[in-house]
Parts: structure tokens; sequence; C-alpha cells
């Protein structure tokens, strides 16, 4: 491997890949087998942070940035005047193979800009990770892209080298999609989706029966939208991500606040700021429909289309629906606990356990890490102490302000001046 | 009014030899106790010193009596709390250990109590510690064939990553050395060992020297350190994060962060 040459091939691609917000190593159960280098099982590991303080978890890198598309809102599209590399497939491998050797790194996410065609790009990202199975014994974990547009006998061998796949839808509506990149329509994208979705049932209903059945993407498949860039709204944001939780079972959908890369004018100008507090508010949505068990039209309706800046989603649901409050932590179930406003499920959990041993007052739960400048409002404890008052909303909206300091200050002051 | 006798209990700084001295407590029915490791002992004025000689099959007596009366999960996390080194922490594991043995129902999960609260956040500060070094271990390939990483974590979690990474670089032989405790652990391709290690006294572990590495570790680390520039988004830039993630005491065994 040249030195050189590979360093200036590294400073391209991985420069061209870092657009892709996902990093996740985890969710995978592939484990070192016949004493081999690897080992996907358990937690993911971020080796490093950037100083953009997102993760690195695995070697991010396009196998090449020559791309025949041309999206307006993609840093390798065909009309953009940049420098343009290739990496060899053994070049992935043996950089994948150093790194991890030396504990950079959980494995390999390879993407790529499409040449020539669909198929023959996905082609080689198969061989680079075939490759790395059955000639270096990798167990490692490695996420693929799939191609839109690639044969669904290219996605049945990809999903049984790679632990994780992707397409990254990236303009949530169909309009936005059809302005930004015409030469692309959304079924490219679903095809590939939906032949992964149905190896990896199908895989999974064999494994039952026979257990020697190979693992088929055991870490299952996620997407990205750009945010920002095509004037949706929230709703839009999150319906979409809700339809492809629900409907392709996905792992992930991953929100990446939209960064100026251009003059084109279909598109915020150049300078313009990341939307970093918006999608910090999309992925609080996210959170809540997984794992909090709200419903998406709960936080996002006709009647509230953008979720509030100001406050996290389900301070303001809270806000909205405060007819359900307070609630009495010593007796309600968990999930009506994870409802409260600065109580997050770890809190939940911990409540439910320790309520067994004794009643838990406004102590305890400051102790367990209850955020009680938000929660005070809507619980109530073992304690005669609590709020009697007849708040209104957006009553309790700006007392709860007046008294938290939000790490987006910057970003919120002009809208707080007008509650004062 | 009865003065009662202090105990100081001198043991080996072993876990196991924490559990020799919790039986001690037992079988002597001792009252007032206190712990020292024998690497800093200080002669007390008031009340009597006794070393404890370490004894695997007290200890393991003692340890069969903490699981039957406590969860998985419970039993693990006194030992994890053990690794923190933190000043008295025997005696709040005694504590929890005396309580745990009069309960008719496993502790751990009584978060009312201060005393469980206050293990279990400990014991997960050391946990949050063994998934660092999990990440933050820098393998450096030596010139005899061992791949070769420095640490100084703030807990004792070597005994804890052993596992996980012997079963992630079974086709490599590695040395993770702990330089702040002075030991580390070695693989051979068989097994992981504890080892003792003289460093030469010109080796600096911060830097990878030719005398040491070869030739080619010094290209690979460029190669990550233009990776770690390359992949950070300028327009995103947040030091705050960053550094939340990736405390700077940490710094200097990252060669991303070396340069």
């Amino acid at each position: 491997m040249s030195f050189e040459r590979t360093q200036e091939k590294l400073k391209i691609l991985a420069d061209a890949a870092k657009y892709d917000v996902s990093c996740s190593s985890s969710g995978s159960n592939r484990k070192n087998h016949n004493k081999g280098i690897g080992d996907a099982t358990g937690m993911g590991i971020c080796h490093s942070y950037t100083e953009d303080g997102r993760c690195v978890s695995l070697l991010k890198i396009l196998l090449t940035n020559h791309c025949i598309f041309d999206c307006a809102y993609c840093v390798t599209r065909k009309s953009n005047d940049i420098k343009r590399a290739a990496f060899k497939v053994q070049e992935v491998v043996d950089l994948t193979i150093n790194f991890y050797r030396r504990n950079y790194i959980e494995g390999l996410f390879l993407s790529s800009g499409i040449f020539k065609s669909a198929d023959y790009t996905m082609e080689r990202l198969v061989a680079v990770a075939k490759k790395l199975r059955l000639e270096e014994n990798f167990n490692g974990y490695i996420h693929l892209k799939s191609i839109p547009g690639a044969s669904d006998e290219l996605m049945k061998e990809a999903g049984l080298y790679a632990d994780r796949l992707s397409v990254n839808i990236e303009i949530p509506t169909k309009e936005g999609l059809k302005l930004l990149a015409p030469e692309k329509n959304r079924e490219d994208f679903l095809k590939p989706m939906r032949k992964v979705q149905n190896e990896i049932i199908q895989y999974q209903a064999e494994k039952k029966i026979i257990k020697s059945t190979p693992k088929y993407a055991p870490a299952g498949q996620s997407t990205q939208m750009i945010i920002g860039a095509s004037g949706e709204s929230d709703q839009q944001i999150m319906w979409t991500s809700n339809y492809f939780y629900k409907k392709f079972d996905l792992k992930r959908v991953y929100y990446s606040g939209y960064i100026p890369i251009s003059y084109d004018s279909r598109l915020p100008q150049l300078g313009t700021d990341v939307p970093m507090l918006r999608e910090n508010r999309l992925y609080q949505t996210d959170w809540l429909m997984r794992f909090y068990g709200f419903e998406v039209h709960e936080i996002l309706n006709n009647e509230h289309q953008n979720l509030d800046l100001d406050v996290d989603p389900k301070l303001g649901w809270a806000l909205r629906n405060l007819e359900h409050f307070p609630i009495d932590v010593n007796k309600a179930d968990k999930m009506m606990l994870a409802r409260i406003p600065g109580l997050g499920m770890k809190s939940a959990h911990k409540i439910v356990q320790a309520r067994q041993f004794r009643k838990l007052n406004w102590e305890h739960l400051k102790r367990m890490g209850v955020a009680l400048n938000r929660a005070k409002y809507f619980l109530v404890c073992d304690s005669r102490d609590f709020e009697r008052r007849d708040l209104t909303g957006p009553q309790l909206k700006s007392i709860i302000l007046q008294n938290s300091t939000s790490k987006y200050q910057n970003i919120l002051s002009p809208q707080l001046n007008l509650f004062e | 009014m009865l003065i009662l006798e202090e105990h100081t209990l001198v043991y080996d700084s072993t876990f196991d030899g924490f559990l020799t001295c919790v039986f001690q407590v037992y079988e002597s029915k001792l009252k007032q106790v206190s712990f020292q490791r024998k690497n800093q002992v200080q002669e007390s004025l008031f009340g009597i010193n006794t070393e404890i000689i370490t004894d695997l099959e007290k200890a393991d007596r003692v340890w069969k009596g903490i699981r039957s009366h406590s969860t998985a999960r419970g039993s693990l996390r006194l030992y994890y709390a053990f690794l923190s080194e933190q000043a008295q922490i025997e005696s709040l594991l005694l504590t929890y250990i005396q309580q745990a043995f009069k309960s008719r129902i496993p502790l751990d999960s009584d978060f009312g109590n201060e005393m469980v609260l206050k293990i279990s956040q400990i014991a997960k500060s050391v946990g949050r510690e063994k998934h660092r070094m999990e990440a933050f271990v820098r393998f450096k390939l030596t010139k005899d064939d061992i791949y070769f990483a420095n640490i100084e974590p703030d807990f004792d979690v070597l005994p804890l990553i052993s596992k996980h990474f012997k079963s992630r670089y079974a086709d490599q032989k590695w040395i993770i050395y702990d330089l702040k405790r002075q030991y580390g652990l070695y693989y051979d391709l068989e097994k992981v060992e504890m080892m003792n290690l003289t460093l030469p006294e010109n080796f600096d572990p911060t830097q990878t020297a030719s005398e040491y590495f070869t030739p080619s570790e010094m290209e690979f680390q460029t190669l990550w350190q233009n990776y770690f520039q390359s992949t950070n988004i300028v327009a995103r830039k947040n030091i705050k994060l960053h550094i939340q993630h990736v405390p700077k005491r940490y710094w200097k065994y990252l060669s991303e962060k070396t340069t």
C-alpha cells in the first residue's frame, strides 16, 4: 500500500462521507469465530469524538466520489468542481484491518458515489465486505450502503456479509425530492429497502428451524433525512420517519441538519446556520416514539405542525395535555412515569424498583437524578408539598423557562425576549 | 459509656483480600472496623492493626453469601465499586454487605436507600471508565510483533476489560499496560495473564519511537490523524461537547489528539 496515495484518497473520501451521520456500531450479534479478528457483539463503542462532538465509531468512507447523479443537496454531485478519487477494494480492506487492529474503530461504514451504474457500484461494495469476511476472517462491524436501483441478487448477497444496510431517502417529501434530485424517484430507494426487509424476515424464520442458517444483516436497516433543505415541516419529517419504522422495520432513522454546500438557489445559502437545535428536537421526538410509547400524532399533528424550539417535545406535549397531570410517582405505571417532563426512562425504572421498599419523596427523586425544575409541576409524591396553583399551559411554560437555562440560550434568546 | 476499640484490618488490596476481611469481621465479631491497603499503611495511634492474609476459601464463602443475598447484578456492582479504589469504599461495602445479610429480600434495587444509591453510582462510574478504556486503548505495533498500549485509567479497570480484548483480538499478541498501577495484561494468543514490566528508562509512552515500534506504525497513526481531521464538520463545531465525550486527561495517549 503506497502511503502517500492512500493518504490523499483517504482525505478526499473521508471528507465526502462525513455528511452521513449514522455512526452506530451496535445491534449486531456477530461473535469472533475460529480465533479470527474482531467481535461485533454487545454495545457499540465510540472510539473517539470529532471536534463537532460526533462519535467516531466506524471508518466511514466512500469507495469513490465519482457520481453520475446531480442531486443539488449532495457534495459529490456531478456538477460540483471538486477533487475526485477512488479506492481499490484491497486498499479499503487493508485500512479497515489495520485501523481495527489498533483499536481505532469498530468496523467499516462503506458508501459510494454511483459510477457507471447502480449494480456496478453495489457489486464493488459487496466485494469489499466479502473479502473482509472470507479472506481476513473479520468479525467486526460492517455497514454497507444499499445503492438505490441495485438488483435484488446483489442486495441479497450484501446482507450475508454486512451487519447493517442503509438507504438514505434524504428528502422527506416527494415534492422536495422532485425539486432537488429530479433524476431520482422514491421507488428506487424503497426497492432495495423492501428486498432487505423481506430477506431479514425470511432468514429469521429459517433460523428458528435450522440453527446453522447464516446471519443476514443482523443489525437491520437504517436511513437518513436531511433537515431544512426543502422547506418541510416537522410533522412531515416525523410522519415519514414513523412510516419507515412501521412499514420497513427500520432500526434507526437519522436526521441531518442541512449544511450549506452550494450556491444553488433552490437551497439555503452558504453561511446559513446548520439547524442544530431543530435537529435535536427531532431526535428527542424520535426517542419518544421508539422508547417512551408516544404515538407520533400525539406530538405532531395538523394543529401542531412544528416542534417548539424553546422546550423539549415531552414538555411541550405535557403543557398541551395538563389534564393527565399530576401523576403520583408512588402509584403510576412505568410508561406513565416516563411521560413526566424531566423524568427519563432510567429514572422511571429506578422509581418502580425503589418504591417497593418505601414511599418516595422529593429528596429521593432528586437524588435519583430527576430534573425537578421541570418535573415538580407534574407529579405528586410522599409529601404534602406540591404545586397547588391551577396554572395554564402558557403560564407554566413561562415559569419553567424563567427557572432554567438552556444550552441553546444563544439561539433562543431573541425568542425568549417575547415573553418578557 | 463503653468505648469500642477500633480494629484496622490491613489487607493486600485485592478483592479476595477484602472479602477475607469481611469473613474476619464476622468470625471475630468486630464492631468498629476500618480498612487499610498494605501498600499505603499508616500506623494509627489508637486501636489495633491486624494484618489479614488473603484466604481464597474464606473469600469464596463470603462471595457465595453475597450472591445468595443479592441479584447477579447487585453482587457485580459491589465488585465494580471496590475497583474504584475510593477512600473508605471498603467500609461502605461492609455496611452494605451487613445490611444485605440481614435483609430477607435483595437490597439491590432499594434506590431510596442512600447507601445503595451511592454504591450503584460509584459502580456506574467504574463501568463508565471500563467502557472508556475499551474505546480509548490505542495499540501500537512493536518490533516484536506485539500490539502495545499504555493507559492510566481513573479506576482499576484492567480486570474488567480483559475479556473484551481477548475475544476481539484473538489472532494478535497484545499488551495493555496500566502505568499508574504498574501492571498490565498480556495476551499470548492462548491466554491473558497479568504481568509487570520494566520499561526502558528512555521510553516515552506518549511517543512512538522507531527504536521500539515498526516503521509502518507511524504511517497508520498519521492516516488515523488524517481521517480524524477529515471526518470533522467545521460548520458544526462544538468543542464543549467534544471535551465532554473525550475529557482532556485522556488526550495524551490518544494518537488523534496528540499532533
